[in-house]
């Protein structure tokens, strides 16, 4: 017997040398769940380890008691099977004894869950609401408070870059030690917002709310993702929480607020915009919002999201309505969306113009702010 | 009880016709057993093909081999081929080999009935086969099916033709699912030889029967959520879709209610063959045969009620969740109860260690670590942050590869010599339990880890804190998938030859519940048995 037992042992330290061996060689392992920086997800931490714990102690038990019977009840040791074992005492108020055992832990751990979940869905009065908003595939903030709206986008880096699909054009900003609430949604598909190291996930559903909530202990940068497979770009929809402290907090407010007014000023103005500033910012508003299904050369994915470079509506200056008509409107069905509500009147006429000059395409009109006040 | 021995003697114009015909309209339960065998690993082999992809792609971050959608895709197909196409018709042909063996019926109740619910199945594969090409060979065929196999909406209506394909596949695979539970149901309850009541059963028919209520139960609700969505799609119904008035959570509970059940439904019949496996090999009776039934029984029903649990995140209120959190909770008892029994009737036996033994020990381990994983997932708070992280997929292909693949396994080595007539090569078959077991935990291990930090799953490319664990579990993928070319080895090595397998081919076979198949010659002869046998 002994070279099976053999084989046991090398099987065990090869998985086991292999492991320690990677691990040593990168020093940044996280084998745990993300560390928490907020009250409820500390004590949700503090829950996840009670589990961690008892499931470790029962596994040990199991593969104690199984190690147990292998050396001992061997066939090649001249074991000899008992054939009334399981009519004995044992036999008769083992199906007893081991459910009462499991049912005690079982409400061990539900007690304290319990508590736990209450703490989840607890609707205090909140200091700061936010508004996320899903969409395929970047996240809008709105505050609810104040005229302030954010749009993350995911920061385009190189795969090797340690922010890879980690970091975003604009994050949202909140104040530490306050109780914030998120009412989330989205406007097409499933997406969920997840941070672990402060927030309790919950699903992004059109159409529906649903609420969670966190109070930031630290200050920080805190970084996640879509959680929900909302299609072609899930992979790259990070979620990004700057943390600082209430006084800068309240600063930063007033200076985002001065930043948006000039901006819609500008874009609201009647002014008649040159091909040339209207093509700068038209590429700007297409690498943030357009490129991830229509991508940078305009050539879409063939089947899944139509190419633009050379397409009828982009190159006819008869379709020029339809083509205002489908980025302010959307395409019912499909995963193009209506710019019209996220975007400004300048931003809209910007891509547009855009869309209709580069690549090779023809049409050429310059399309301005006025053009898209009226087709909206 | 020996009568079927020399029976098929002067029987021969009984026996199989020839040809092409012997299978196409096949009526005998041993060869549609042998083809339902045939197409699961067949499917094995698609299923696991596609599972090399992924793990290919989530060697390293980048997106290096095809689109997110392809990929989406992939991981769709995946889990719809490894539990429709490979898991379930794996059980199904072990049902129809085995059932009617050993209650002592000629075959099953409705024998045309069974060859229906066979060939459904490959042209169900068909049509899922072409839902994963529509998208490309259709004049706008749209995005492929890249919702992940819950196929949830909206996302599900914005997808291209390829959805329609699955869709229909998905009916095809249920019609055959419900056709071959009424089959089974039947034989069990109306086909037992004299004698054999119901608590005699080997536990294997148990746990068929209880797996064959389920589908019955479950199956035409996944058939109604797919057509739902169908008819969202294309008729301009708005059942899932809020702004017409109705609620895309809804799918949700459809998919779940069935989605559940599902995973007893491909958990079961491996306990039933662990029931076998295990008292054979350590030479004594099942530990508390009559708990394990009546603990099945349990499973089964507090798997109907605990759906939810799937669905932790979608803003419920706190008395269902509370609900959802302890019903799912208390199915470690009737989970506890079985992996019990099972280590009791290994406690002062006589243990050998063939493969099958081997994967049963296994299963006891690794199942059991699932089940600890489980129970961490079913407590709310901590769920809401693993769910849908990796620790998910972790977990879930620790129940289903041990849970449920490596029962299959076991099956497939202790019945080989019945089937065959012919013992397999043990020492290979040892080789490839050691080579799955260890590829298994490399592979799937890891993720326990980069779902705690937080790697999503269904993406197509993660950032690069996650790299190590991915390319650790790729790597073991990859032996994973090479391991079962050693089976198909093994598998076609017995059934061209090999030493001549007696009736009993282990020492232990039929130690406690007295199944009636190794009464038969091995292999068994056309018909089973043509005059019933009678059990004292
Ligand atoms: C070589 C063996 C296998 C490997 C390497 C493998 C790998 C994977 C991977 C990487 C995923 C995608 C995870 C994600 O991103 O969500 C996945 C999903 C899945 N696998 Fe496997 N798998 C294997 C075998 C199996 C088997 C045998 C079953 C079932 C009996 C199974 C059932 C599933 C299911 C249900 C999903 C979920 C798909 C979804 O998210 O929609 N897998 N598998
Ligand atoms: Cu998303």
């Amino acid at each position: 017997m002994l070279p099976r037992r053999d084989k046991c042992l090398s099987a065990l330290f090869i998985t086991g040398g292999a492991w320690l061996f990677s691990s040593m060689a990168h020093a940044a392992y996280e084998y745990n769940l993300t560390p928490p920086a907020s009250t409820l997800t500390q004590e949700i931490f503090d829950l996840h380890m009670l589990t961690t714990i008892v499931g470790t102690i029962i596994m040990a038990l199991v593969t104690g008691m199984i190690i147990y019977a292998l050396i001992n009840f061997r066939h090649a040791k001249g074991a000899i099977p008992d054939q009334e074992f399981h009519n004995g005492w044992f036999g008769r108020w083992a199906w007893v004894l081991v459910p009462v055992i499991v049912l005690s832990i079982d409400l061990t751990i539900a007690s304290s869950a319990s508590s736990t979940l209450s703490s989840v869905e607890s609707h205090d009065k909140a200091d700061v609401t936010v508004k996320v908003i899903g969409s395929q595939w970047k996240w809008t903030y709105e505050y609810m408070d104040d005229d302030i709206k954010i749009v993350s986008n995911l920061k385009k880096l190189e795969p090797t870059d340690p922010l890879y699909l980690r970091d975003v054009d604009d994050p949202l900003v909140l104040p530490t030690g306050k109780r914030v609430r998120f009412l989330l949604t989205s406007s097409d598909v499933l997406h969920n917002w997840g941070i672990a190291e402060i927030v309790p996930k919950k699903i992004n559903i059109p159409g529906y709310i649903n609420e969670t909530w966190t109070n930031i202990t630290k200050e920080g940068t805190y970084r996640g993702q879509c959680y929900e497979n909302c299609g072609t770009g899930h992979a790259f929809m990070p979620a990004v929480v700057r943390a600082v402290s209430p006084t800068e907090y309240e600063q930063w407010k007033v200076t985002r607020k001065a930043q948006q007014a000039q901006s819609a000023a500008e874009a609201s103005a009647d002014k008649v915009w040159a091909k040339a500033e209207l093509m700068a910012k038209g590429e700007a508003v297409y690498t943030k919002n357009c490129l991830a299904c229509h991508q940078a050369n305009g050539q879409g994915l063939p089947g899944v999201f139509p190419a633009l470079a050379g397409s009828k509506i982009a190159n006819n200056t008869a379709a020029l309505a339809d083509h205002i008509a489908i980025v302010v409107k959307g395409k019912a069905g499909t995963a193009m969306a209506a710019w019209g509500p996220q975007l400004n009147d300048l931003d809209i006429a910007a891509v547009v113009t855009y869309e209709r000059n580069a690549w090779g395409n023809t049409a050429g009109e310059l399309v301005q702010p006025k053009d898209i006040k009226a087709a909206r | 009880m020996s009568v079927a021995t020399t029976h098929d003697h002067h029987h021969d114009h009984h026996g199989p016709p020839r040809g092409w015909q012997r299978w196409v309209y096949s009526t005998n339960h041993k060869d549609i057993g042998t083809m339902y065998l045939f197409f699961a690993l067949f499917m094995l082999f698609f299923g696991g093909a596609m599972a090399m992809y992924i793990r290919a792609e989530l060697f390293m971050p980048g997106v290096q081999l095809a689109s997110p959608d392809f990929y989406n895709n992939m991981v769709t197909d995946h889990a719809l081929v490894m539990v429709f196409g490979m898991v379930m018709p794996a059980a199904a042909g072990m049902a129809n080999w085995m059932i009617p063996m050993m209650i002592g019926a000629p075959d099953m109740a409705l024998p045309r009935l069974n060859n229906l619910s066979f060939w459904l199945l490959p042209a169900a594969a068909i049509l899922l086969m072409l839902s994963i090409v529509a998208p490309y060979i259709f004049p706008d065929g749209g995005t492929p099916v890249n919702t992940g196999w819950t196929l949830l909406p909206p996302l599900s209506v914005q997808n291209g033709i390829g959805m329609d394909f699955t869709i229909f596949a998905i009916h095809t695979l249920g019609v055959s699912s419900i056709l071959a539970s009424i089959n089974i149901v039947t034989t069990i309850l109306n086909m037992r030889a004299p004698g054999m009541t119901m608590m005699k059963m080997p536990l294997f028919v148990w746990a068929w029967f209880f797996t064959a209520l389920l589908l019955i139960a479950v199956m035409p609700v996944l058939a109604g959520a797919v057509t739902m969505l169908l008819f969202d799609r294309h008729f301009g119904t708005s059942f899932f879709d809020a702004a017409g008035g109705g609620d895309p959570i809804l799918f949700q509970h459809l998919f779940w209610f069935f989605g559940h059940p599902e995973v007893y439904v491909l958990l079961l019949p491996s306990i039933g063959v662990l029931g076998l496996v295990i008292p054979t090999f350590a030479r004594k009776p099942l530990f508390g045969y009559k708990a394990l039934v009546y603990g099945m029984g349990v499973l089964a029903a507090l798997g109907m009620v605990v759906w939810a649990h799937h669905q932790y995140t979608i803003g419920m209120s706190l008395v269902a969740t509370n609900y959802f959190m302890i019903g799912t909770i208390l199915i470690s008892i009737p989970v506890g109860l079985m992996l019990m029994n099972f280590i009791f009737t290994m406690w002062r036996g006589s243990m050998t260690f063939e493969t099958p033994m081997l994967f049963g020990i296994a299963i006891i381990l690794m199942f059991s670590f699932a089940g600890v994983t489980g129970v961490m997932l079913a407590v709310v708070p901590a769920d809401m942050q693993y769910h849908d992280t990796m620790f998910v997929v972790a977990h879930f292909h620790y129940a289903l590869i041990p849970g449920a693949v490596f029962g299959l396994y076991a099956g497939v080595f202790y019945w080989l010599p019945k089937w065959t007539g012919h013992m397999y090569n043990e020492r290979l078959g040892q080789i490839f339990f050691w080579w799955t077991t260890i590829s298994f935990n490399l592979t799937f291990f890891p993720q326990h880890f980069s779902g705690l930090a937080g790697m999503p799953r269904r993406i197509v490319d993660y950032s690069i804190q996650y790299t190590e664990f991915n390319m650790i579990s790729s790597i073991g993928g990859f032996l994973f998938g090479l391991s079962h070319l050693l089976f198909l080895y093994i598998i076609i090595q017995t059934i061209r030859g090999g030493a001549k397998a007696p009736a009993k081919p282990w020492e232990g076979s039929q130690i406690g519940t007295p199944g009636l198949e190794w009464t038969l010659p091995s292999p068994p002869p056309f018909h089973s048995f043509t005059e019933a046998p009678v059990i004292k």
